[in-house]
């Protein structure tokens, strides 16, 4: 989610090689043309039939689209053949760094594998075909999967609902926050508390959500080793106080170990108790939001549960809530409304179906109290398909051995490369560790930035950079559980190299990355004048490198 | 058991290295009041285990042989080439191109997707996804207010109600009024939102009119005629259209829409029971900083080599956070490729031939059904690929035929009282006469 990286150029600190733009008028050298350079007339990848002559008789009777309606000129959609269409879209394919190419340790995303048989599960033409409006009886598999779905989340987090409907986590954190304001309006204190708690290592999108949901973000100091100031929180908690929300394990990859004490201050403030499950990867089976006294939480089904990042989504971010949020749930919830939750529960976990179960989406405006909707239909039902194959392929000893491992191997990561960089937290973390540049940007005049980019050249994704905010020249390293320890041995000796690097040869690192298809992009540029889409005026010549 | 690599030796190793005696000491500093001593959770399966599970749940659901259910979600071909495209690690197993050094296959489809939604639509500008149609179009509402400082939307009823719902729901947050331009949807009447009750609603202090292209029921909206009466009234035209549609219909940015939001599923992707899909969001460039969402732009490396980066970050969350023009981080981006990856495929002919095809068969469907006498169309409307028709004793016989595993559009009842009897049928190149057949003989032998 949230993961922060500042522009390379055009900041006076320093941080990166100063950007060098060639001549005006000088020839670009294309990677990869665009798909609209290829594109001549008349050319064909795909085919449709032509109507019948039964249908244009029968159509002929009926109005046509009137010409004041009508399109003028066809959209200038690119004409290409198949193959041609496929080299274009396997090369460019070729320019990214990839979980399945390499190692992938950006914090705070949870790059672990995302197992294949959730992509067949998917794609399974039951489950892929099914039309959301479907009448139930004919959509009884989809209800089901996600009520099953909404049963193990509970499970896992302690809560006494779940609506899957988020389609991301910045989307839950939303329906979080507007559920937590009907709650506040049913108790008349809706016009007195309009202002959300956030500590200052949250992620972005938690101030973001509390201005869309029209509250005010207050900002809730770290103390010394990396958690929330509880003095600061009791001070700022009040009457006028909506919510706290907290990332916990913390975006430092740290468990907030006053975490009992921060919800009590919270219930007792009468506000609500959010926490962002961005990192659940780290707790399964040792900590339950729910059971702990949060009121919500939203999970990331595309970090926890392995469904695929898409280069950007889609994701999934269900939330789980406490009794008193739920009368609130967005609409429609599917429901059991034939057959013994426990029974339907005990035979799905052996694959065998309940004779006489029903399954039904809640009828429109049947509960009152709801927010509504927050996207059309019930989810991401596809990543629905994916987190629950996931869950049942590893099963309640899987999902402990996850974040068993996946804390293992921040902590190993945390060890050895504790002599090699600054670690401001230098206390157990969780599911990733959070150095810092300074050293080498004080030292060496070497920046974070400088150090992303060589580790570019290793074939390795970076960690997150500058974030989170409160730590100086951010690394945040999540190796997840998912990588053997001769990756993260490989990592430690690569880092190791360029912090030495750093030391003896910084000016070549300010030079990295060398071996990518493309060096540090002018992003001034990008910004100052934004090129966003492709020109037909200018026809482009084609490939030139 | 979990996709771990690790053996005891690979863990005795680690936990050495790190100066612990267990695991467990590594979850030493979670308060013990509120440490969870496990979870309930079903045992482990093996993969031909969870496929025999998966497999009977895709099994529970009845895929129906006959189906002319649209009403916002639409069954198109998927070309193979498109799931071939998309369910490549290198694009599917990625994140968000923080490091465009490694991440311009994304970065570059992505410009080439907001290319392709700039020229669908006629506008200067699109963003490079939403979470779905209806989430795009309430963040269009909002951004409607943002770009002209006001508290007020109208909306036409004949725009589909999951994104009225949807629309309501983000307007909540920030106190925003809607109010509601009906369409005509009077016996005999048009089904489409006239200008002049457009203009009665519209306030001067509306930010925009939202009307959809075609609407909810298939009918043609006079868009120039709505967008002229919203700027008239100093508002702004926000236009949802159907992607699909628009190698016939005229472009947005032709009638002078201000701000274009879609849901972008007919490109390309597959039902799946609602999701995911992707909104499309397309406006000026003279609005591009209130824009919400990602944006890719080109740019240049030291070397002179052509690339792209995520620009404008400075409306973002991770950059403004509470000044962030929204909160949306991860979106819909291999959605997005998948929608690029078919209008490459299909090209303006192949477009224009999948509307015509739809097109055509919603004519012959309405058509068969008058003709059998066993309903009428509701509107007198022009329409695109979806028809309202009145149908004696609807709710009975669309049950009845569902059974059958014959779906018979979307009944209009729950959403609009006054269109009771009213079937929704949607077409697409996809539906063939056999299943108009299947339809007609339906409806007659549940007469």
């Amino acid at each position: 989610m949230s993961v922060l990286e500042r522009p390379a150029t055009g900041d006076a600190s320093g941080r990166g090689a100063a950007f060098t733009s060639p001549e005006a008028g000088d020839e670009l050298t294309i990677i990869e043309p665009l798909i609209f350079d290829s594109s001549r007339p008349g050319r064909r990848a795909v085919r449709f039939p032509l109507p019948s002559s039964a249908a244009r008789a029968a159509a002929g009777g009926q109005p046509s689209i009137p010409e004041a309606a009508a399109r003028a000129e066809a959209p200038r959609l690119p004409e290409v053949a198949e193959l041609d269409l496929l080299r274009h879209f396997n090369r460019l394919s070729h320019l990214n760094h990839a979980i399945e190419l390499g190692f992938y340790p950006l914090g705070s995303c949870t790059m672990k594998y995302n197992p294949k048989v959730n992509e067949w599960a998917a794609r399974l033409p039951g489950l892929a075909d099914s039309h959301p409006l479907d009448p139930d009886p004919l959509a009884q598999g989809s209800l089901e999967l996600e009520w099953l779905l909404a049963e193990l989340l509970k499970e896992m987090s302690g809560f006494a609902a779940i609506s899957l409907q988020p389609a991301a986590g910045a989307h839950g954190e939303l329906t979080g926050l507007l559920m937590t304001r009907a709650y506040h309006r049913s108790r008349g204190e809706g016009e007195q508390r309009t202002k959300v708690l956030v500590p200052d290592s949250s992620h972005g999108t938690n101030p973001a959500t509390a201005t869309m949901v029209g509250y005010t973000a207050v900002t809730i100091p770290s103390n010394a080793r990396g958690g929330i100031d509880l003095d600061a929180l009791r001070a700022a908690l009040g009457p006028d106080t909506a919510a706290l929300m907290i990332t916990n394990p913390s975006t430092l990859g740290i468990f907030e170990d006053q975490i009992d004490q921060v919800v009590a201050a919270v219930k007792e403030a009468g506000a609500i108790a959010y926490m962002d499950g961005a990192n659940l990867n780290a707790i399964l089976g040792r900590f339950r939001p729910g059971e702990a006294g949060f009121d919500v939480m939203h999970f990331n089904l595309h970090k926890t549960f392995s469904t695929p990042h898409g280069g950007g989504g889609p994701g999934a971010g269900p939330i789980g809530v406490s009794e008193r949020l739920a009368p609130f749930l967005p609409t429609p919830q599917p429901l059991l409304v034939a057959g013994d939750p426990a029974e339907v529960r005990r035979n799905a976990w052996s694959g065998r179906p309940t004779p006489g179960a029903r399954f039904a989406l809640e009828e429109p405006g049947a509960r009152e109290t709801s927010i509504g909707k927050v996207r059309a239909f019930t989810g991401n039902f596809g990543m629905f398909v994916r987190a629950y194959t996931y869950i049942r392929s590893n099963g309640g000893d899987g999902l402990r051995e996850v974040s068993n491992d996946a804390v293992l191997a921040a902590n190993y990561l945390r060890v050895r490369l504790s002599d090699a960089f600054d670690l401001p937290y230098d206390r157990i973390c969780k599911h990733e560790v959070v150095f810092s540049g300074r050293r080498q940007k004080r030292q060496h005049g070497v920046t974070t930035l400088d150090i992303a980019k060589a580790i570019l050249d290793h074939r390795i994704h970076p960690p997150t950079i500058y974030f989170p905010l409160i730590v100086e020249e951010a690394l945040m390293i999540e190796p997840t559980e998912t990588e053997s320890l001769e990756t993260l041995d490989a990592f430690v000796e690569i880092m190791h190299g360029i912090a030495s690097q750093a030391e003896t040869a910084p000016d070549e690192l300010k030079q990295a990355p060398l071996t990518t298809p493309v060096g540090r992009l002018d992003e001034a540029a990008a910004a100052r004048r934004p090129d966003l889409r492709h020109d037909f005026a200018t026809e482009s010549t084609g490939a030139t490198g | 058991m979990s996709y771990s690599p690790h053996t005891a030796a690979d863990r005795e190793r680690m936990l050495a290295a790190i100066g612990v005696a267990s695991v467990d000491d590594l979850f030493a500093d979670i308060p013990a009041a509120v440490r969870a001593t496990g979870f309930d959770l079903p045992a482990p399966l093996t993969e031909q285990e969870v496929r025999a599970e998966l497999a009977r749940l895709a099994g529970q659901n009845r895929i129906p042989r006959v189906s002319f259910l649209g009403a916002g979600v639409y069954r198109h071909l998927v070309p193979a080439v498109v799931n071939e495209v998309i369910g490549r690690a290198e694009f599917s197993t990625s994140y968000t191109p923080y490091q465009p050094e490694v991440s311009q296959g994304t970065l570059q489809s992505i410009y080439e997707f907001q290319s392709l939604i700039c020229e669908l639509t006629g506008m200067e500008v699109a963003s490079a996804s939403h979470y779905d149609g209806a989430t795009a179009t309430a963040e269009a509402a909002l951004m409607a207010c943002r770009l002209t400082g006001r508290h007020r939307v109208a909306v036409s009823t004949a725009v589909n109600p999951q994104v009225r719902r949807v629309l309501a729901t983000y307007c909540a947050g920030p106190g925003i009024e809607i109010v509601e331009v009906p369409a005509d949807t009077s016996e005999g009447g048009t089904g489409l939102t006239a200008p002049d009750a457009a203009a009665r609603v519209l306030s001067d202090d509306c930010a925009c009119l939202i009307a959809q292209q075609p609407n909810v029921f298939g009918g043609i909206e006079p868009m120039a005629e709505l967008a002229d009466t919203a700027h008239g009234a100093g508002a702004l035209m926000v236009a949802v259209v159907e992607p699909t549609s628009l190698a016939l219909l005229a472009a947005p940015g032709s009638y002078g829409a201000d701000i274009v939001a879609a849901e972008g599923q007919p490109l390309g992707i597959p039902p799946s029971y609602g999701g995911p899909y992707v909104g499309l969001m397309a406006a000026r460039m003279e609005s591009v900083r209130q824009m919400p969402g990602r944006l890719v732009g080109a740019t240049r490396d030291g070397q002179g080599r052509k690339g792209y980066v995520l620009t404008l970050q400075a409306r973002e969350q991770h950059i403004r956070r509470e000044k962030a023009a929204s909160n949306i981080c991860t979106n819909q981006a291999l959605c997005a490729l998948a929608a690029a990856t078919y209008l490459s495929a299909v090209g303006p002919e192949g477009l224009r031939e999948v509307a015509d095809l739809s097109a055509t068969q919603a004519r012959h469907v309405a058509a068969a059904i008058e003709a059998a006498g066993l309903g009428q169309r509701r509107f007198s409307a022009p329409y695109f690929a979806e028809v309202a028709i009145l149908v004696p004793d609807a709710a009975r016989r669309h049950a009845t035929l569902a059974e059958q595993g014959i779906v018979a559009g979307f009944p209009l009842h729950t959403d609009y009282p006054e269109l009771a009897d009213t079937l929704l049928l949607a077409a697409t190149e996809l539906t063939t006469d056999a299943d108009v057949e299947a339809l007609v003989e339906g409806l007659g032998s549940t007469r």
